[in-house]
């Protein structure tokens, strides 16, 4: 138990710490490795004097509550179309698993001037001859960021409320509100959405904090002068003046505590929601009745913009040449696919998602048997969430200077560690459940044959989770596939994987490229998954009582 | 306001047979009929169609009236059918005047004179000043009392009760029984009562056997 607890405080909390700290320090100019010690507020003078600083601050403002409110907002209705429909919701795992970067490349081919669905409606419908003049991607309200982040977000927000609702009477209290008279959407919306929305507190903030800080989505599809503060504390990161780093981390400490201003105002916003829908409960109103137009409205919209984003990187991998305003290419061909390297970086990327899913399935396997030895919870759970609070930019950078000093140069190994951070909360948080909810009768009878503690782990507990096992496995693979700039920093460009390759290329002339590798970048994760269904499925063949469910 | 079953009779998914034998009844204002029959025979089925929550899966003959007007085509809110289950499905996030609140009717305007009809049912509920309440800390009878507040408040055409006293003990039970109907003969409403207690049998004012 204690040997747990300090395994995943040194492997997941000390980096985090550390990285933070040092983050902190070179905001104060601290810079020992340079020579440079003269610490006081240059660095916050200088990043904050920037020009455009406060448009940068506004569009980190604007996309990331923007786009957690729309995206919760979204959930609800859509929640409720499928909480009566629990097989409709696989459709959303492609997207769920979708690497950030890939889903917003083939966004971008989408809806730029010249993407697919303006080529589609042109010249027929448009009367465009060439490619409008007219800004959708990289727009500066960064309207087109918050779409990319909605379709990652949404479908994961779809996806909580619907395991917070299957631990609730959700049919009878429906039919208790209707019996009232009141509408089925209103019913959802006063008595049930209320009910989970504590669940659903810690997965908002996560999107919150994702939303405000994120880097790859922000290069593809946010403005990029001025760019969000995240893309600006890259940039900085990224001079050729290593004193720039000065500034640079300045502004990571001005985007936390931006950020913990918004989860600060956000739960005040909850407490002011809260009285409204008291004071609405109070009036009695029963709403409408009718079909769920917004659930129908937000499938069909989402649905064609993934499905329209997935065709736009298909038809760029195969293009030969395809000119504007064509619906399609004038030919396919396989030619770049045989030509282009792109299976170096998706070995390198495979390669850092087997490793980092394997060392977080064995810390999370050995937390959760140490918690059953001991027959109490490890008092650690705010700290498994830590790395998907922080902004990434805010301590990467940190962890990559604190590694050097520790002697772990930056490389894969640095990367797979830095990886580790993210994958394992995710794997953690999908094991925990059912490895908690396993029937601890079982295990009583597996030990009164006899069976120590070993032998249950191993015959009984792992090969009973083969489902879920298997679930948190590709989970791990797809967070880990995403990560962006857990690969670019502490790789410092020693380590290219299909992540930094493909949104570097993104907004490059080699569409066809570009398209390559975020298919590929897509495609590991959706093996991933695919896996994950078959597995359990071919090696419980026999057993019906362990069939389904895992995903 | 009369509730009438002519001829229905429910078939449940992937089954050929009916549950039950065509059931035609006539429930006058102020009645309350008592439903009885094996368990499996589909009184709940029965109670969920009438109330319009039946899962569409099933197929259904005959019709369902209330004061002459078929209200099988209508959606459950549209219905005004109250309903009182087992549980009594107080919703937790809410206080319980939170919960009869929620039940009143939008006709009544106001905000002092929907807190006065809401402390009034509290009242003669028997649970004056329990407005802050958690229904969770309510007792058994306590809570079906306020779940029958609720529902009265919402002023329903007709009351489908399904075994509400089922939890209760039997000292209680009595108590609660009688507090509910009479509540309901109060209002002149018909009333459809789910059991398999004799004695909810007795206290109805006449009982139908579903058979198959």
């Amino acid at each position: 138990m204690r040997l747990a607890g300090a395994i995943v405080t040194l492997v997941i909390g000390a980096p985090v710490m550390i990285g933070a700290v040092l983050t902190i320090a070179t905001a104060f100019g601290w810079q020992p490795g340079l020579g440079r010690v003269d610490l006081g507020f240059g660095g916050f003078v200088e990043g904050v004097g920037a020009p455009g600083i406060l448009t940068s601050l506004r569009l980190t403002l604007v996309t990331g509550i923007g786009a957690t409110v729309l995206s919760l907002a979204a959930s609800i209705p859509l929640a409720r179309w499928l909480v009566t429909r629990q097989s409709a919701s696989r459709w959303m795992t492609p997207l769920l698993a979708v690497p950030h970067a890939a889903l917003a490349i083939g966004l971008a081919f989408l809806i730029a001037p010249s993407g697919w669905a303006s080529r589609l409606v042109s010249p027929w419908a448009t009367g465009w001859a060439l490619p409008p003049q007219i800004v959708t991607v990289g727009d500066p309200w960064g309207v087109s960021l918050i779409l990319g982040l909605m379709l990652k977000e949404v479908p994961f927000l779809t996806l909580m409320t619907l395991v917070a609702a299957a631990q609730r009477p959700v049919s009878e209290q429906m039919a208790a509100g209707r019996a009232l008279g009141y509408a089925p959407g209103r019913a959802w919306a006063r008595i049930v959405w209320p009910q989970l929305y504590p669940a659903l507190r810690l997965p908002v903030l996560i999107v919150l904090a994702f939303s405000l800080s994120v880097v790859d989505m922000a290069l593809i599809l946010g403005p990029s002068n001025p760019p969000t503060l995240a893309v600006r504390i890259l940039r900085l990161y990224g001079a050729p003046d290593p004193a720039q780093a000065v500034p640079a981390s300045a502004l990571a400490v001005l985007l936390l505590a931006v950020m913990a201003g918004s989860a600060a105002l956000w739960l005040a916003g909850e407490k002011a929601v809260a009285r409204i829908g008291k004071a609405a409960i109070w009036q009695g109103h029963r709403g409408r009745s009718g079909k769920n137009w917004p659930a129908v409205a937000l499938i069909g919209g989402g649905g064609a913009l993934a499905l329209g984003a997935l065709g736009a990187l298909i038809l760029w991998s195969l293009a030969s040449f395809w000119r504007f305003p064509d619906a399609l290419p004038a030919d396919l061909t396989l030619e770049r696919w045989a030509s282009a390297d792109w299976a170096g970086p998706a070995l390198t990327s495979l390669t850092l998602a087997l490793a980092s899913t394997a060392l977080a399935m064995i810390l999370a396997v050995l937390w959760l048997e140490s918690e059953d030895r001991a027959g109490r919870r490890l008092p650690l759970g705010a700290l498994i969430v830590l790395p998907l609070l922080l902004p990434q930019i805010g301590f990467l950078q940190g962890l990559t200077t604190g590694f050097l000093w520790l002697g772990l140069p930056p490389g894969a190994l640095a990367v797979t560690w830095a990886e580790l951070l993210f994958v394992f909360p995710y794997v953690m948080i999908a094991l925990a459940g059912p490895w908690r909810a396993l029937d601890r009768a079982q295990l009583a009878s597996a030990a009164s044959l006899g069976a120590g503690p070993w032998r249950r782990l191993v015959a009984v507990k792992l090969p009973m989770l083969l489902g879920p096992i298997c679930a948190a496995a590709a989970i791990g693979v797809a967070v880990s596939v995403a990560q962006y700039l857990a690969v670019l920093l502490p790789g410092a460009g020693r380590v290219q994987a299909l992540a930094t390759e493909a949104v570097a290329l993104a907004s490059g002339a080699d569409r066809r490229l570009a398209a390559i590798l975020a298919l590929m970048q897509a495609a590991l994760p959706w093996a991933g998954f695919a896996l994950a269904l078959a597995i359990p499925a071919w090696w419980h063949r026999n057993r019906r009582g362990l069939r389904g469910g895992a995903l | 306001m009369t509730l009438e079953l002519i001829a229905l009779s429910l078939t449940a998914p992937g089954t050929e047979d009916p549950l039950f034998a065509p059931l035609s009844l006539v429930v006058a204002p102020g009645e309350v009929v008592c439903v009885m029959g094996p368990s499996g025979i589909g009184k709940s089925s029965l109670l969920a169609h009438i109330g319009g929550h039946l899962s569409r899966s099933f197929t259904v003959q005959g019709e369902v009236r209330l004061d002459g007007q078929d209200v099988t085509a209508l959606p459950a809110e549209k219905r005004g059918i109250g309903m009182l289950f087992q549980q009594a499905h107080l919703f937790p996030h809410l206080s319980v005047g939170d919960n009869l609140a929620f039940g009143l009717s939008p006709k009544l305007r106001g905000k002092s004179a929907r807190r006065a009809a809401v402390c009034e049912a509290l009242d003669q509920a028997g649970l004056s000043g329990m407005e802050d309440r958690d229904p969770a800390t309510l007792s058994g009878g306590q809570r079906t009392r306020a779940a029958l507040m609720r529902t009265l408040l919402a002023q329903p055409r007709a009351i489908l009760i399904d075994e509400p006293f089922a939890a209760l003990d039997t000292g209680l039970r009595a108590e609660i029984r009688s507090f509910v109907l009479d509540h309901i003969r109060a209002r002149n409403i018909p009333a459809l009562m789910v059991s398999h207690d004799e004695s909810d049998a007795k206290a109805a004012a006449r009982t139908v056997t579903l058979r198959r």
